[in-house]
């Protein structure tokens, strides 16, 4: 599909990840996600296992190494909060490289939420590197997600650029005629702008549904796409989840 | 082909008065009748009520007084659906009109909004694209695509509707003048009726025989074009100025009906 632009999460490539239906590979990472999530967080092992399974699908889908970690990034606010555990989580201590003293209860936790997040984190950028933002919609669609949600979705992915597009010839605007934000004193302009672009989108708004009604809409958006999947299909997208549960199995009965 | 109802007219509005909810009075009494296979351009000044006769044709807005009639069918609550598959507006701003995520989705709207599915609504889309010269930018995100390559496409999401009358509101806008003749070739090109609201009188000229002006809520002027933009007094008492240099007598008028028999 989508020649030349796509949205820069999205890495164009021939392989059979990508070739799977959206919805398959949405169900796989919320399945994949809630099994990693239920493991215990002591069977160590079982969370090397789970980045062995994302990197296989990774080679699988031929998204570089360096992709993935570079998208991780987003991440990091989450893994700050993690850091602070150790310090602030009281329980039995432990002293590490000779002078830091430490809990040991939030030296888990921590390691708890890193694991968990960086793993649901990876499945989430391989979903979104193999799997174009409109199957996205269409895979949700067809998993029976309220139809007013996803066109809510499906216009924020429309119109986010001719937004962003009207606040950037504003800035221009702005600065054109000598302003500069320099500090709370400039604020007011800053909100006043931001009350235009509202307004100027809840216009524009009005005249997309005013074009919508035009051509026969009644409420719900016709089917265009059917997205369809096949058992091989399922069982191929199911895979990385049944791996993961026999994993999270073995680590409970461990 | 053009004449085979030639009996009813594609456009009939009769006595159109409207005033806005606020008490504005925008149209007092338009009379309008548009044969099926002509092209005519609507002019007027800024404010005139153009906008606001457009918005009648479809049922969008409900006449204060007077009749619109699509051919032959009243514009009014119980067959709207009908109407706005017969009059396809193609909106100023194309950002406005094409709002699904691809340019195939888009122009797959309207007739699988109206039921038409699979085979038959995928060549119906590829024909509408063809017809504008679109077809190889369908899984094109519309926003990606140039102002006039997005006005073309909007052009063709409403002619997969196979429309009695094709409502243009200010087609050349916006547009360098390598699009804006592209747009005319496939104006030119459609077997269809066209209305055309315009400020870009030798875009009229050059499009449409017939001329009516609209001015201050009422038809002022209907006449061939060429005559029309020729009337120095009539054209300044309605606020309708040539651009610099364009003389309407040394152009040659468009052929009444290109590609009829």
């Amino acid at each position: 599909m989508g020649a030349g632009h796509a949205h820069r999460l999205y890495r164009h490539a021939e392989s059979p990840v990508h070739r799977l239906p959206p919805h398959c590979k949405l169900t796989a990472v919320f399945c994949f996600v809630l099994v990693v999530v239920c493991t215990p967080r002591t069977a160590l092992w079982a969370f090397a296992a789970y980045a062995l399974l994302l990197a296989a699908v990774a080679a699988a889908a031929r998204v570089p190494a360096g992709f993935v970690l570079r998208r991780l990034v987003i991440e990091v606010p989450f893994v700050a909060f993690a850091f602070l555990m150790p310090f602030v989580v009281p329980g039995e201590q432990i002293r590490l490289l000779g002078f830091l003293d430490v809990s040991v209860p939030g030296l888990w936790d921590a390691w708890n939420v890193l694991a968990k997040g960086t793993l649901g984190v990876t499945a989430s950028v391989l979903l979104a590197a193999t799997t174009e933002l409109r199957a996205l919609l269409l895979g949700l669609e067809r998993l029976k997600l309220p139809p007013l949600i996803v066109q809510i979705a499906s216009f924020m992915i429309r119109y986010g650029d001719v937004v962003t597009d009207e606040m950037r010839r504003m800035s221009v605007a702005r600065r054109s005629r000598g302003f500069e934000a320099r500090g709370p004193r400039h604020w007011g302009v800053l909100a006043k702008s931001a009350g235009a672009l509202f307004i100027r989108s809840y216009e524009r708004g009005e005249r997309v549904h005013l074009a919508m009604l035009s051509r026969g809409y009644a409420g719900t958006m016709p089917v265009i796409d059917q997205a369809t999947a096949s058992r091989a299909q399922w069982t191929a997208a199911a895979a990385l989840p049944s791996a993961a549960l026999a994993v999270c199995l073995l680590g409970w009965a461990l | 082909m053009s004449s085979g109802l030639g009996f009813v007219p594609s456009l009939d509005v009769r006595g159109l008065a409207y005033a806005y909810p606020d008490g504005h009075q925008a149209l007092f009494g338009v009379d309008l009748t548009v044969e099926r296979g002509e092209r005519v351009a609507l002019l007027g000044p800024n404010g005139a009520g153009k906008t606001t006769l457009v918005l009648h044709l479809n049922g969008i807005l409900t006449a204060g007084a007077g009749t619109v009639a699509v051919a032959g069918l009243p514009v009014g609550r119980e067959h709207l659906a009908e109407i706005r598959r017969k009059v396809g507006i193609v909106f100023q701003d194309p950002d406005d009109q094409l709002f699904m995520p691809t340019v195939r989705e888009d122009v797959a709207f309207g007739p699988a909004a109206a039921g038409m599915r699979g085979e038959r609504l995928e060549r119906a889309v590829r024909t509408a694209l063809e017809r504008v010269g679109m077809a190889e930018f369908a899984d094109r995100p519309p926003h990606h695509l140039s102002f006039g390559q997005r006005r073309r496409v909007a052009v063709a999401t409403v002619l997969v509707m196979e429309p009695e009358i094709l409502v243009l509101d200010e087609p050349s806008s916006n547009l360098d003048p390598a699009s804006r003749r592209e747009l005319a070739d496939i104006v030119r090109s459609l077997d269809v009726t066209v209305l055309m609201v315009t400020h870009d009188l030798p875009y009229a000229l050059e499009l449409c025989p017939r001329a009516v002006v609209l001015s201050e809520g009422a038809i002022a002027a209907d006449a061939p074009t060429g005559k029309l933009l020729a009337d120095r007094e009539l054209m300044r008492r309605h606020r309708l100025e040539l651009p610099f240099g364009f003389d309407p007598a040394a152009t040659p008028a468009p052929p009444r009906r290109p590609g009829a028999r």
